[in-house]
């Protein structure tokens, strides 16, 4: 730990263990195209869901899911539109969940999942 | 709980409309949408907010945050609403009871450390509280001085945040001492100042008798503005109801409130004579303010070198002269400002300002003189009934060393001729000589008969208008009531005459 990639990687992580906790199936992990990349999709029953993890270690700078504004919430319902079409999937229900993880120190994790924000 | 409401008064112009406030805070990304059709600095109130709850030790919901202001249809402005929507926040997120804040509202800008406030228009909202069922408002504490006056609702000043925290969950009421603004006595000016001058102070007299508005013409350095400052100190001292509404206006412009002990002087404004149309009656893009006509209410308005002025920006005082009232149209609402002034008008002669006096070297073509007088239109010419000449004082006036009448006296004066008119005017619309419609002024309240056959011969040799007759008849009153003639007699026509026509140089 300690590069901003492995603290987003970690950050990913943990949220992968989370989802499968839960019952989701986690069919696709950084999936990247020119336009940009969704860090987590899953399913849900029928629903497709893609996940945009924000990983801190501390809260200094302002709640992680502050990060995310219109232009990158734009962006990632463009992604999930390409995800669904390029898989065949066109027509079946999505959703994009956001989920902010905080990296405390030692073992201490805390992941604030938001479902269905966008 | 998640969903908070708290009240609070938004206002357009004087008139105050009771906004609830509603907080949500829902699961979703972290965002602030406030709703209500609010300004830029209503809109940059989340910066505030949440700064100020932070700094005061209460956590800011990263979560998705909905404010409305309604009745959604009014549009509302300024920075007032900080206060409220900060505490619906602390509410919404369970850091401070809902409890009884139905009838409490809240006024106040929010500062990044937590303090709050002043705001424009305190005044104003709680006079609109008052009247819609309201029984506490908390306010800041810089605002205390303008809750004077009205009884039934009780005001809570507050210096920060975290004061009214203590309040709305404790009802600690925090101790501020009421320091009244300006308590100084600012420099009083005397009508003893003035030296000589009889005809001005005549021509002063019978205006602040009658409340006719007046027209000073005569050289730089003669004294013009130095008599027209003096005018409020002769007037009759304004009744509570008069004071409360001089302060509501001068509120609404955020000027600062006038200390107590000169509640009582009516206001003295004096616009450049460069100022524009919207200065002088009032206007603004997002909230409608008060211009300087209407902060001369129940006052004086002064306009040193008229003609001087812009076109257009004297005439657009017509209207408030004949209703006393200004009633202002933008987007944003259409408001009526209170705007029931003396005006007074001082011009210089000429372009040079040395064509009347003791022949003096004036410069100014017969063209130049003729056109700069005339830029004071007739209409509104037409509404000042008293023309004066202020000459340069003589001689022995200036080495005199007792001084004039003092302002005391003239105010004593002023007010027993008022007193006589009043008691002449009961069960009539009016209460002051100008105001006697002609009708009135044809049957009930005609000069004496001496007076009448003066006047008659005057309009018959046309050196007086129709319309002058009238006006001379109105000042022939104030005279008689200033000599304490129950009539107005031969005399007090014949200088009424030239109060009206004595500055023939129209």
């Amino acid at each position: 730990m300690g590069t901003l990639q492995t603290i987003g990687a970690t950050g990913e992580h943990y949220v992968a263990q989370y989802l499968e906790r839960d019952g989701l199936t986690i069919l696709d992990r950084n999936w990247r195209i020119k336009e940009g990349e969704v860090d987590i999709i899953a399913q849900e029953g029928a629903t497709i869901v893609f996940v945009e993890v924000k990983t801190r270690s501390s809260e200094k700078f302002g709640h992680p899911l502050e990060a995310i504004d219109a232009k990158k919430a734009h962006r990632l319902q463009r992604l999930a539109l390409a995800w669904i079409s390029l898989h065949g999937s066109w027509g079946s229900d999505y959703r994009i969940d956001c989920a902010a993880v905080l990296l405390g120190k030692g073992q201490n994790v805390e992941i604030d999942y938001r479902k269905g924000v966008l | 709980m998640t969903l908070a409401k708290v009240k609070s008064i938004a206002l357009m112009g004087l008139t105050g409309h009771v906004i609830e406030i509603e907080v949500d805070i829902s699961e979703g990304l972290p965002g602030y949408t406030l709703l209500g059709l609010p300004d830029a600095a209503l809109s940059e109130s989340r910066e505030r907010v949440r700064s100020a709850l932070i700094n005061s030790g209460a956590p800011w919901p990263n979560k998705r945050v909905t404010v409305s202001l309604s009745p959604a249809w009014l549009p509302k402005s300024g920075s007032s609403f900080d206060l409220p929507i900060a505490v619906a926040l602390m509410i919404a997120q369970g850091l401070i009871p809902a409890g009884s804040l139905d009838s409490t509202v809240f006024l106040g800008e929010l500062s990044l450390d937590g303090s709050v406030k002043s705001v424009r228009g305190v005044l104003p909202a709680l006079v609109a509280a008052s009247t819609q069922d309201v029984e506490r408002a908390v306010i800041p504490a810089i605002n205390l001085g303008e809750s004077g006056g009205i009884e039934s609702i009780h005001t809570i000043a507050v210096n920060t945040l975290e004061e009214v925290m203590a309040y709305v969950k404790e009802g600690v009421v925090p101790d501020v001492p009421i320091t009244p603004i300006n308590s100084e006595r600012p420099h009083v000016l005397d009508l003893s100042d003035v030296v000589g001058q009889p005809q001005a102070r005549f021509a002063l007299e019978i205006a602040a008798i009658g409340a006719h508005h007046l027209l000073f013409i005569g050289p730089p350095g003669t004294g013009k503005t130095m008599l027209a400052e003096r005018i409020p100190t002769v007037l009759p001292p304004l009744t509570t109801e008069q004071a409360l509404a001089v302060r509501a206006v001068h509120s609404v412009a955020g000027l600062s409130i006038r200390a107590a002990n000169h509640d009582a002087l009516p206001p003295f404004v004096s616009p450049h004579h460069t100022t524009t149309a919207v200065t002088m009656v009032g206007g603004g893009v997002h909230s409608v303010r008060p211009g300087a006509c209407s902060l001369a209410h129940e006052g004086v308005l002064f306009i040193d070198e008229a003609p001087e002025c812009r076109s257009g920006v004297l005439d657009a005082l017509r209207q408030p002269l004949e209703s006393g009232a200004i009633t202002i149209s933008r987007s944003s609402g259409t408001v009526t400002y209170p705007a029931n002034f003396l005006l007074v008008l001082a011009a210089n002669p000429c372009p040079c300002g040395k064509y009347s006096g003791r022949g003096r070297a004036c410069t100014c073509t017969a063209v130049q003189i003729r056109r700069y007088l005339q830029k004071l239109s007739g209409p509104l010419l037409d509404r000042i009934d008293i023309r004066t000449f202020v000459e340069t004082p003589s001689r022995s006036e200036m080495a005199a060393s007792e001084l004039g009448e003092s302002s005391e006296v003239v105010r004593n004066r002023v007010i027993r001729a008022r007193e006589i008119a009043a008691e002449r005017f009961s069960g009539c619309d009016w209460q002051v000589n100008s105001k006697i419609p002609a009708s009135a002024l044809r049957q009930k309240f005609r000069a004496s008969k001496e007076g009448m056959s003066f006047l008659h011969n005057e309009l018959e040799s046309e050196r007086v208008s129709a319309r002058g007759f009238h006006k001379v008849l109105r000042l022939a009153w104030s005279v008689a009531d200033s000599k304490g003639h129950h009539i107005p007699t031969r005399d007090d026509v014949g200088m009424a005459f030239s109060l009206r026509e004595g500055a023939d140089i129209f």
